[in-house]
């Protein structure tokens, strides 16, 4: 006989406070005041037909900043970025039809990297759904696939409840894109309304995950018996605030760590046990060490095929235990030995009294050895060989910042060369676009984040292709005098796309010579200020004229056309199979290439 | 083959609008592949259950598993395959069978335990319920006197006992959580 049902949908917990009078407010009201309960003060959006009513309130609540954007990919963007650099819920808003189609890759984006988004969208008439009307488009069916979870209010009473709903989603467990989609009768009907304070109460919906004692007894010894053993420290390292945990744990332990692309920030770059990135553009050093390594201690991460390459040959010693908050990523890609499913900090405090310290000097001395092997040489000390090249423009930017920026980036060779020359010391400042790869991320995201930290010196890299993606948003930082410095890594190709070319279609550059305007004269045009950099002896100077101008500065940094990111793992190649840079593009007069990963110089 | 067998699952959702449209996204999203699927209402107002069979191996299954409880709108999960259940799939065969054949079509109905339901000119509609061997054999003997519609529901099933996993998560306290300020 089945259990009594009805326990499952039990909603009787009492409201925690002596309610409010309730007050007659429209459905347009509503979303606002509730978004202003709900802690939020700016939201990324763009006006339309079904979302109109909601735009009429917007101005009865001042403490909410409205930020219109040009495109409603932009907006997604931002609230993504906003969400990434503050780890609160970011907000944007659009209109039904293509305003809320806009707003899907970016979604899609947030779903893939786990960031914590609320989009609310107007939707047509409720008595219209279904009869194609103008602008109707069934938004909830299109982000089905692409949100943590989405909702369609054709009541005004339902509003409050549906962005409450939202927000604890988004929020709570492995963090998601939430849709709320609002028809227009909703917005300008009227009820009661009371703001309902007491905890989001979901009867299907158990986000938080403990692991069993026994698990974390078997961890701990498998940690106590690696002789080589790694840790990956993933974007969950950072999602649940666990660098200072992971640091006492690398301390207590003394094992290195290697971190995944959102993952960087995670862990110090600069500390004496952080490897870098791994995966298809991590360092030699990196990968050899995961294809050696006994046991991979992986923490919130989920072994993406860009880490991995080939699965098969993937870290053949190593036993494998993954920290993981969603027990959908368990053995999805890597089979594991052990799964401890909870947060990475919780797992981390309940791990680290019982971790002894172990003897790991031939392991750390064959690491740093494979480092020796193939180090980066530091590039700012080396001769001036009268080309720019992209790691020049990266590494000083490092250097002029104290590695301190705020850096957002977009997708491609300039997002790798970011990855290996900014070497981030703290987490939430590096936001890249992971999973989804969206090209045009990078400015629209940058907006946002300005919003989270205000203080922070926030520079957008980005291609000169993805750049063009979003390029529009200039005209956002103009209008509502957001500032951040654009640096464009400018080498006239769509340049990954490029490196694919000449690596695996034998350097037939299809579509990929792409003719870009002038960024300065186009940063001109939106009332900002444009820099060009043609040589690395004006690296410094444009910089700090970025950083002292009180507007949005695009520098136009024109980089080396047909350099490549090196080491490279071929897709689905063995991990340690990698692509170096060959010597014959080594600057000319140098005995080896001063810029990258050099194992085959000498 | 790559052990894959067939699994069967119930889950308990909520009776909501657009439940069955997630499910089944789901289900096409991940690649994983419905062999049958069954819905209906259950004694409590507002909570239907859905059983699934599905062509899983032994890595698949829990993370099949996984991936429906993270639906907000899914109650509770269990992969019933390795419990002691009752499973039944329930056709109806409309069958041609002249006045001078009924009596012979109703005899094999017999050893099926189908009912007959309805009787035409020179048809008849025969019931029946049983696991999916159980079917495909009425078939085999229907088939010469020639099939002339037939629907087929999908499975379902319950294990049991008085014990349920699913069942039992009823309990389970439901999530709550104070919002995390924006």
């Amino acid at each position: 006989m089945a259990a009594p049902l009805k326990d499952m949908l039990s909603l009787d917990t009492p409201p925690a406070e002596a309610p409010a009078v309730p007050v007659e407010r429209t459905g347009s009201q509503i979303i606002w005041e509730t978004l202003v309960e709900l802690g939020v003060d700016v939201v990324f959006g763009y006006p339309g037909g079904a979302i109109m009513p909601a735009y009429d309130a917007l101005p009865q609540y001042p403490a909410l900043r409205h930020i219109l954007v040009r495109h409603e990919q932009g907006a997604a963007h931002m609230a993504d970025g906003y969400a990434r650099a503050s780890g609160k819920v970011g907000v944007c808003i659009a209109t039904s039809g293509p305003g809320a189609t806009n707003l899907v890759t970016g979604i899609a984006n947030a779903m893939m990297d786990s960031i914590p988004m609320v989009a609310i969208t107007g939707q047509v008439a409720s008595t219209l759904i279904g009869s194609d009307a103008f602008q109707e488009t069934d938004i909830t069916g299109i982000t089905l696939p692409i949100t943590k979870h989405n909702l369609l209010v054709t009541r005004a009473e339902d509003i409050m409840p549906a962005l409450r709903e939202a927000f604890y989603i988004a929020s709570s467990g492995r963090p998601g894109p939430v849709l709320v989609d609002i028809t227009k009768d909703a917005q300008n009907a009227s009820c009661e309304f009371r703001y309902d304070r007491s905890p989001v109460r979901l009867p299907g919906y158990r986000p938080e995950r403990q692991p069993l004692p026994e698990e974390l007894e078997r961890a701990v010894q498998m940690i106590h018996e690696a002789k080589r053993p790694i840790i990956f420290a993933g974007h969950g390292v950072i999602k649940s605030n666990a660098t200072s945990l992971l640091l006492e744990f690398v301390k207590k332990a003394d094992v290195p760590v290697a971190c995944t692309l959102l993952g960087l920030g995670g862990f110090p770059t600069t500390h004496p046990r952080a490897l870098g990135m791994m995966g298809m553009h991590g360092e030699a050093w990196v990968n050899t060490a995961i294809q050696e390594a006994d046991l991979i201690i992986a923490l919130g991460m989920r072994f993406d095929d860009r880490v991995t390459g080939n699965l098969k040959s993937y870290a053949p010693h190593a036993k494998k235990i993954h920290i993981e908050l969603d027990p959908a990523e368990i053995n999805k890609n890597v089979k594991v030995d052990l799964a401890l499913l909870g947060d990475v900090r919780e797992i981390l405090q309940a791990l680290l009294p019982h971790v002894e310290g172990r003897d790991r000097g031939e392991w750390i001395g064959r690491i740093e050895a494979l480092k020796g092997e193939s180090a980066v040489i530091d590039i700012q000390h080396l001769p001036d060989s009268g080309k720019l090249y992209a790691a020049h423009v990266i590494h000083d930017l490092w250097r002029l910042t104290e590695g301190k920026a705020l850096v957002v980036t977009d997708v491609g060779q300039h997002q790798m060369w970011e990855a290996q020359y900014y070497k981030h010391d703290h987490p939430r400042k590096l936001l890249t676009s992971g999973g989804l790869g969206t090209m045009g991320f990078a400015l629209p995201a940058a907006i946002g984040a300005r919003f989270a930290c205000p203080n922070d010196d926030v520079w957008v890299i980005a291609g000169d292709g993805g750049f063009q993606m979003t390029a529009a948003e200039l005209a956002t930082c103009a209008q509502e005098g957001v500032k951040v410095n654009i640096a464009i890594i400018n080498n006239g190709f769509l340049g990954m796309v490029r490196q694919w070319q000449q690596f695996f279609y034998g350097g037939r550059y299809v579509a990929t010579p792409i003719k870009s305007p002038d960024f300065v004269k186009l940063a001109e045009a939106h009332g900002l200020k444009g820099i060009r950099v043609t040589e690395r002896s004006q690296i410094a100077q444009a910089v700090k004229q970025a950083q002292a101008s009180p507007e949005a500065v695009v520098i136009d940094f024109r980089v080396e056309q047909e350099d490549s990111v090196y080491p490279m793992v071929p897709a689905g190649a063995d991990l340690d199979k990698m692509i170096r840079r060959p010597q014959s593009t080594a600057a000319p007069g140098m005995k080896h290439n001063p810029i990258f990963e050099t194992g085959e110089d000498e | 083959m790559n052990g894959k067998s067939l699994r069967t699952f119930v889950a308990y959702v909520e009776d909501k609008p657009g439940v069955l449209n997630r499910v089944a996204s789901l289900f096409r999203r991940r690649n994983y592949n419905i062999v049958s699927l069954n819905v209906g209402r259950t004694h409590e107002v507002g909570v239907s259950r859905m059983t699934f069979v599905v062509e899983a191996d032994d890595d698949m299954a829990p993370r099949i598993e996984a991936n429906l409880y993270k639906m907000v709108n899914v109650l509770s999960v269990e992969d019933i395959t390795k419990t002691a259940r009752v499973s039944r799939d329930l056709a109806m065969v409309k069958v041609r069978a002249a006045p001078n054949q009924r009596a012979e079509v109703m005899q094999l109905c017999q050893v099926f335990r189908g009912h007959v339901v309805d009787v035409g000119a020179d048809t008849l509609i025969v019931e029946v319920t049983g696991t999916q061997e159980k079917i495909e054999g009425l078939l085999t003997v229907l088939e010469p006197f020639g099939v002339i519609e037939m629907v087929h529901a999908g499975t379902v099933a319950m294990t049991r006992g008085g014990s349920s996993e699913a069942a039992s998560a009823a309990h389970q306290k439901p999530a709550s959580g104070t919002i995390a300020a924006a």
